[in-house]
């Protein structure tokens, strides 16, 4: 896809490598794509896949073994400090220093940047993200879920052009993800770039406008999400029932409980399952056909990717 | 330096929170040594013709608290931010490895001054040890400190455990502080057990500091300084080579 701007990529991955224990394990393998600045970019796969590895080189907290990793420009490893000052991480364990309240964990945050006298913004963050009645309470008397949106306050509070969220809504409630999502996505509105890693799949598929997927350190997609959505297997047949499945139409079924999804390309791939269903006289209830969902492309292309 | 100042407040802040454990427990440990090696050693023991014993015992307390806190300060600080996973929020900020180095170890250098003027106001109501010259004070004060704040910080980068810094602290960094002519003055000791000695960088820091108080010493203080001087700038250039190579903390 041709780029949008023509500024320079506000997050550029060229050909990353990482192993580990001298080569033997091999976490990246040659990862290249840009995102551009201003875009909401989602990065998905499943674990052990090698997200949160090239989150870790791109913040700094790892070394790619080879490749290079640019943030507004700025090598993350000759220019490590404008990199990082261009960069917010929410970092995906929930860590906090015990000593420190909200605000002064807000206020040492931004003093590490250099920015002093920062009140006015973290206010406007404490406000934003629900914690305006927390400033003052210890970090240790707080709930899982407040915790987390002290790690999304901290990784704002220096206005990075560029945030990145490494699975920020893991184990967190309805009311968080949504206030994390509308602000989140307001800044983006104002211009900022976001990379999110989720587990979550109906979050990319609402927010990203571009999406990335990575299997054994490997890109195995990327492209628009509607492009995604598109290209695949388009039509979802979703139905219930007790019945054991036909062979060649379980192993392409997703199955919850009774529920059974199978996904179609056309309306004879679709005509042809319930054939077979009715064939071995598997009983059908509650059938429904729609649209296939991110999670859908997903498992496909998971499925179809050789490691 | 911005930055750079806010994680040396920090690292301050950090210990001063909990000052009852950082700094008045060091004095209390310090002032029972005192009571109890000057009450018992007081009349038997001879260092200088001119110093009592319990006078002489001070400045070593005050040096001893004041490395071993310095030590702990830094070392403490990094192993928890380890462990506890939050020396995250510091590895994604633009700060330099100098940056980090001037920070830890100059807060280190405050809780070990912080305790050792702790020790020294409360032992010196006991034997008052005269002052001969400040400067000594000052230069094997802060030196030492900075040494000591310095190892802290290699030990905490090294240790991935509480054990494995526990066993730094208490196999090298004890022995070689009790050792280094605190209750006794080296030269009382054998002549084997002398040499020994005198390859203790820490008996130069003692040493030292003790000539401030009374104009006396083991050896020259020039020579002492010189000794600590050079062993900081080692520290302090190991250090920096593994904060450059984010020696277990960037992977």
């Amino acid at each position: 896809m041709p780029s949008p701007t023509s500024s320079p990529p506000a997050i550029s991955f060229q050909n990353v490598k990482k192993t580990y224990r001298g080569g033997q394990v091999r976490a990246l393998d040659g990862v290249s794509f840009d995102i551009h600045c201003g875009e909401f970019f989602g990065l998905l796969g499943p674990n052990g896949a090698g997200k949160t590895t090239l989150i870790s080189v791109l913040a700094g907290l790892a070394r790619a073994t080879e490749g290079r990793v640019r943030v507004m420009g700025h090598d993350v490893v000759d220019d490590y400090a404008a990199a990082r000052k261009a960069l917010g991480v929410v970092p995906q364990e929930l860590v906090f220093d015990p000593f420190f309240s909200v605000r002064e964990t807000l206020r040492i945050q931004s003093g590490y940047f250099g920015v002093q006298n920062n009140d006015a913004w973290i206010d406007e963050l404490l406000e934003n993200l629900g914690l305006a009645d927390k400033a003052h309470a210890n970090m240790r008397q707080l709930s899982g879920g407040m915790k987390r949106r002290v790690l999304v306050a901290q990784a704002l509070v220096h206005r990075p052009p560029v945030i990145v969220l490494d699975e920020p809504t893991a184990g967190v409630d309805v009311e968080l993800r949504q206030t994390l999502w509308q602000f989140i996505a307001r800044l983006n509105k104002q211009g900022h770039t976001v990379l999110l890693t989720t587990h979550y799949l109906e979050e990319a598929e609402a927010l990203c406008q571009r999406i990335a997927m990575l299997k054994a350190g490997r890109i195995v997609a990327l492209d628009r999400t509607s492009q995604l959505l598109a290209g695949t297997a388009s039509t979802m047949l979703r139905f219930k029932t007790d019945a054991a499945l036909p062979p060649d139409i379980a192993e392409r079924a997703r199955v919850t409980g009774r529920i059974v999804q199978v996904t179609a390309h056309d309306a004879a791939e679709v005509e042809a399952t319930l054939a077979g269903l009715r064939k071995v006289g598997v009983p059908v209830e509650d059938l429904e056909i729609g649209r296939a969902d991110l999670e859908d492309v997903f498992l496909e292309i998971m499925n179809g990717a050789s490691a | 330096m911005n930055g750079a100042s806010t994680l040396f407040k920090k690292e301050v802040l950090r210990f001063w929170k909990v000052s009852f454990q950082t700094v008045a427990a060091p004095v209390l440990t310090a002032v029972m040594y005192l009571l109890v090696f000057g009450h018992t050693l007081e009349d038997h023991v001879k260092v200088y013709d001119t110093v009592g014993y319990t006078q002489f015992l001070i400045p070593g307390l005050v040096m001893m608290s004041v490395l071993q806190n310095a030590f702990a300060n830094s070392s403490s600080s990094l192993i928890q931010s380890k462990i506890t996973g939050n020396l995250v929020f510091l590895l994604l900020t633009p700060l330099s490895p100098l940056a980090w180095f001037v920070a830890y170890v100059g807060a280190a250098v405050v809780r070990g001054l912080a305790v050792g003027v702790g020790v020294l106001l409360v032992t010196a109501w006991f034997a008052p040890p005269g002052l001969d010259n400040l400067l000594w004070v000052l230069a094997f004060t802060v030196l030492g400190a900075g040494l000591m704040g310095t190892l802290g910080l290699i030990a905490g980068l090294w240790a991935e455990k509480f054990d494995q810094l526990a066993a730094f602290q208490n196999f090298i960094i004890m022995p070689m502080t009790f050792l280094s002519g605190v209750f006794y003055s080296v030269q009382s000791l054998p002549g084997f057990w002398q040499g020994i000695s005198h390859l203790n960088p820490f008996f130069y820091m003692i040493d030292g500091f003790r000539r401030g108080f009374f104009g006396v010493s083991d050896v020259s203080p020039w020579l002492s300084l010189g000794v600590v001087s050079v062993s900081f700038v080692v520290v302090s250039g190991v250090a920096l080579a593994l904060l450059r190579r984010g020696y277990k903390i960037r992977h």
